[in-house]
């Protein structure tokens, strides 16, 4: 079993540096989110700034994306969120219409441009 | 097939209610998305130099793929632990306020704080989505059930996704990387939108994403935090704006 786990040193870092850095915001979540009401307005702030955090990350990775994705210039990074966001508004708000078109543009800019 | 009616007498049965919520997770768009990204993270850890085991314990329990993809590349390029632990953390902060306003939907007088221990772990942007989607359709006391079936559904497309990934690693094309990597971005964003139903919502996310290259100039280290909580409040104060006139 030792080629299955590997070394036991890469879990204790993996511990530490992965699991406890995103557990302890969700019990954070836990134990802040325990008194607010549903339907309350600060509910209505906690949800736009989830959505804005977010929007951060996806911007993130459009801006300095990992890996392969990089060799992709970044207009047609951008021009591929665009695309798929036409299409997901076209066909009545489908997420797999946007996910199918922004792919479509991605694999096609990589596929002629290298 | 549709979730049963809100007096269905199939709410009673616990077991069927968590299998209601593992079969809702597998009719899921984002299930397929999430198949393919998890694919593209089993390679990552297979190419990083990580074991299947690590890869596996690392998709069950961060259950994040940013966080995931950000925390194998760090340690790949030599980042300490310390130095790996600081920039997943960054990446986990969305991971707060999401918890926050699910959480709400899913509680009734009777729950207490160990109940939703579960579903707080399945929060991700998945989770998160679908959860807006579908409790609304569940009746609140089965709520805790049916978004533990749900998670554990996920959870589990993603192992077997982890796992063949690792597995065909050295077999998968670039082109196959480029298209897998572009899954998150894109995702997140239809999903987000679609989840945006209030001005409020609709305002934070096109802040969202124009505030954030700005802030990014300062590179402050915390700017998604920063842009974030900027846009999420801004968006607050038309929702409030509107509402007064």
């Amino acid at each position: 079993m030792s080629g299955f786990i590997g070394d036991w040193h890469a879990l204790w870092i993996l511990l530490i540096a992965g699991i406890l850095p995103n557990g302890v915001w969700r019990m954070l979540g836990l134990w802040v989110g325990g008194g607010i009401d549903e339907g309350s307005e600060v509910m209505v702030w906690v949800r736009a700034v989830a959505t804005a955090i977010l929007a951060g990350v996806i911007t993130q990775i459009l801006v300095a994306p990992p890996g392969a994705l990089a060799s992709v210039p970044i207009a047609f990074r951008f021009g591929a969120a665009a695309a798929g966001f036409v299409a997901f508004l076209g066909l009545r708000k489908s997420v797999l219409a946007g996910v199918i078109a922004g792919e479509a543009v991605i694999i096609a800019a990589k596929y002629f441009l290298g | 097939m549709a979730l049963p009616s809100p007096d269905s007498d199939q709410w009673q049965n616990p077991a069927r209610v968590f299998a209601l919520g593992v079969r809702e997770s597998l009719k899921s768009v984002l299930a397929y998305v999430l198949f393919g990204t998890f694919i593209g993270i089993g390679a990552l850890a297979h190419d990083t130099g990580f074991s299947l085991g690590w890869a596996l314990v690392s998709s069950a329990l961060i259950w994040a793929g940013p966080a995931q993809v950000i925390l194998m590349s760090s340690l790949h390029s030599g980042a300490t632990a310390i130095q790996a632990a600081i920039a997943v953390t960054l990446t986990a902060i969305r991971l707060m306020p999401m918890v926050v306003s699910l959480l709400p939907m899913m509680r009734t007088p009777g729950t207490r704080f160990y109940h939703l221990i579960l579903p707080a772990h399945f929060t991700a942007v998945t989770f998160w989505v679908e959860g807006f989607r579908l409790f609304p359709l569940v009746p609140r006391e089965r709520r805790i059930v049916f978004g533990n079936g749900m998670g554990t559904g996920f959870v589990l497309i993603c192992l077997i996704a982890t796992v063949i990934g690792f597995q065909m690693a050295a077999k998968l094309p670039p082109l196959f990387g480029v298209a897998v990597l572009a899954l998150t971005p894109l995702t997140f964003l239809y999903s987000t939108a679609l989840n945006a139903k209030q001005t409020a919502d609709k305002v934070a996310l096109v802040l969202g994403i124009a505030l954030y290259p700005l802030v990014a100039i300062f590179k402050t280290g915390v700017d998604i935090l920063i842009s974030g909580i900027l846009a999420g409040t801004i968006a607050f104060g038309v929702h409030v704006w509107r509402r007064r006139r």
